[in-house]
């Protein structure tokens, strides 16, 4: 019997040429010529300073804006995606926004239901038994009947993580997630991270492919295997935590000092 | 760069124009607003037409998630407006009936003429007018600080993230709304003020008999009527919505800027309700 070749498994993330605009000043660049691959079950943190783009760069990466010029693939697929018809590809991706960007009229338990009874296809048991889970896994438990404004910015971030969680993406991007949180909740986060990248079979099973942007590398050293760094609207790949520490680059040795 | 020791020229006084902020040119002026009037018109009509394309292709889309919103804005738009529309309904009569029985006591059989001057003023003119108007002051103003404040605030990209079409989950279930509630209140508005203006007739102590006046109502209204208040309204609450909505979701907000979105939607609602009701007035008197 002849063994099947194995599929040569597509990237996650495959960006050629890639160009980056603000999302609110469309004349902006945040990044140019981006080329980068990020393989499937990789975690990544970008580093970049306050203020230069990288909740720009990274709604790009999740299709919310347009690259303004070069080829830009998601599991294989041209993005952004738009269309009805490719929507089942694109919630492939899970989004987690800084500050968890809650649904103001809804509770988290709501919210976190919303993607699930939207998109269809669960039960209403099923639908309970899976917020259930998410609202235990992320500690939410107390709030999942308070709004927004009832729940604190901490537990409202991870509220936005336990919503992108719902549809079990494969790959996950993290806009600055340890951003204005305590020791407590930081070391939360990374551990929860690890978890995920290395696979939860609450989330699928599979490990997740991770992005998670950062404007202070060393939290992460200990937790993202590759990393990159947006300066001077270029993005440098590094790689690993070694080519990070012999980086001759201004940027990213201020981004090590934090 | 100005040397050291030389004398400093006064700059000269500002000018009454440059003091008032008034404009170099009217000419200018008229020029600015007809173009911002022009984009305003062009942002809206495309915004209109994206909705109703959302609506009529994602109409059994997501039917959990939408029918308790569509009701939420029903009963916000609607049923929420009620006692408002009451105390509106019994003024109104008042307003109306009061005033025709004063003038109209001077004229031999005027009597006869209250149920038309009703079904004129009320039923074809300030009932579908003035519901709109309430509605815009109380619902309108609200959708637009609520979705200037999501839009601020991220939410619209928090749905574009989840796959939900934000025109679809925000927009959709508040121009259905707010047809649906400006048809239903103008109803139960008309429906009060002839109730009211008889009951106002009856304290003025006009001979006139509940039989007759409602007589008179009858045969002062047509199909017509019925057909033209039903599509005039449910026009009325897709244009406010539609105008509302896109103050608020249309274009990138920040904060700051959601005062002003209002206050523009609100003018733009208003000049678009009374050109439509202008547009309404032409065609049914060219039908009949």
């Amino acid at each position: 019997m002849n063994a099947t070749p194995a599929k040569p498994q597509l990237p996650a993330l495959d960006l050629r040429g890639v160009n980056m605009v603000s999302r609110l000043d469309p004349a902006t660049l945040v990044a140019e010529e981006v080329n980068w691959t990020v393989q499937a079950g990789e975690f990544w943190v970008v580093g970049a300073p306050q203020h230069s783009g990288k909740t720009d760069f990274l709604m790009t990466l999740g299709g919310l804006s347009p690259p303004s010029g070069g080829e830009y693939y998601f599991l294989g697929e041209a993005m952004p995606i738009f269309e009805e018809s490719r929507l089942l590809h694109r919630l492939r991706l899970g989004f987690v926004f800084d500050g968890g960007q809650s649904l103001g009229q809804l509770t988290v338990a709501e919210s976190i239901a919303l993607p699930l009874r939207y998109h269809g296809g669960w039960s209403g048991d099923e639908i309970e038994s899976r917020v259930s889970e998410l609202l235990e896994m992320t500690e939410l438990v107390p709030w999942a009947n308070s709004t927004p404004a009832n729940v604190g910015r901490s537990w409202q971030q991870r509220a936005g993580l336990a919503r992108a969680l719902a549809l079990r993406p494969e790959v996950l991007l993290l806009d600055s997630p340890l951003t204005g949180l305590d020791v407590r909740h930081s070391t939360w986060w990374l551990a929860f991270l690890a978890q995920l990248s290395r696979g939860d079979s609450r989330v699928g099973g599979k490990p997740v492919t991770l992005v998670v942007t950062a404007d202070d590398l060393r939290p992460w050293r200990n937790c993202a295997w590759r990393v990159a760094c947006l300066a001077n609207r270029r993005l440098l790949v590094l790689g690993n935590w070694h080519a990070v520490e012999n980086s001759i680059e201004r940027a990213v040795q201020e981004l090590l000092v934090g | 760069m100005q040397k050291a020791g030389a004398t400093a020229i006064p700059a000269p006084p500002p000018r009454v124009r440059d003091r008032w902020g008034l404009p170099r040119f009217y000419s200018d002026l008229v020029g600015r607003r007809v173009f911002a009037f022009l984009l305003a018109l062009h942002g809206v009509g495309a915004f209109a037409l994206i909705t109703v394309g959302v609506l009529l292709r994602n109409f059994r889309v997501a039917q959990p998630v939408m029918r308790p919103l569509i009701a939420r804005e029903i009963h916000r738009a609607g049923v929420q407006l009620l006692p408002m529309f009451f105390f509106a309904a019994a003024a109104l009569g008042f307003l109306v009936i009061g005033q025709t029985v004063a003038w109209l006591s001077r004229v031999e059989a005027a009597n006869n003429l209250l149920g038309n001057i009703m079904v004129i003023v009320v039923v074809r003119e300030f009932g579908p007018l003035l519901t709109a108007l309430l509605v815009l002051a109380r619902v309108g103003t609200a959708n637009v600080v609520e979705l200037g404040t999501a839009r601020a605030l991220g939410e619209v990209e928090a749905l574009e993230a989840l796959g939900i079409d934000p025109v679809h989950y925000l927009v959709v279930p508040r121009v259905v709304g707010m047809a649906v509630g400006v048809f239903a209140l103008t109803v139960y508005l008309i429906l009060g003020t002839l109730v009211s203006g008889y009951l106002w007739a009856f304290i003025q102590a006009v001979p006139l008999l509940p039989g007759d006046y409602f007589r008179q109502l009858a045969g002062a209204l047509s199909y017509l009527d019925f057909a033209l208040l039903a599509l005039k309204t449910c026009a009325f609450g897709f244009i406010i919505a539609i105008v509302t909505c896109y103050h608020g979701l249309g274009q990138p907000l920040q904060l700051n800027e959601i005062s002003r979105a209002t206050v523009r939607a609100v003018g733009q609602s208003t000049v678009a309700c009374i050109l439509l009701d202008a547009l309404f007035i032409s065609l049914y008197l060219a039908v009949t």
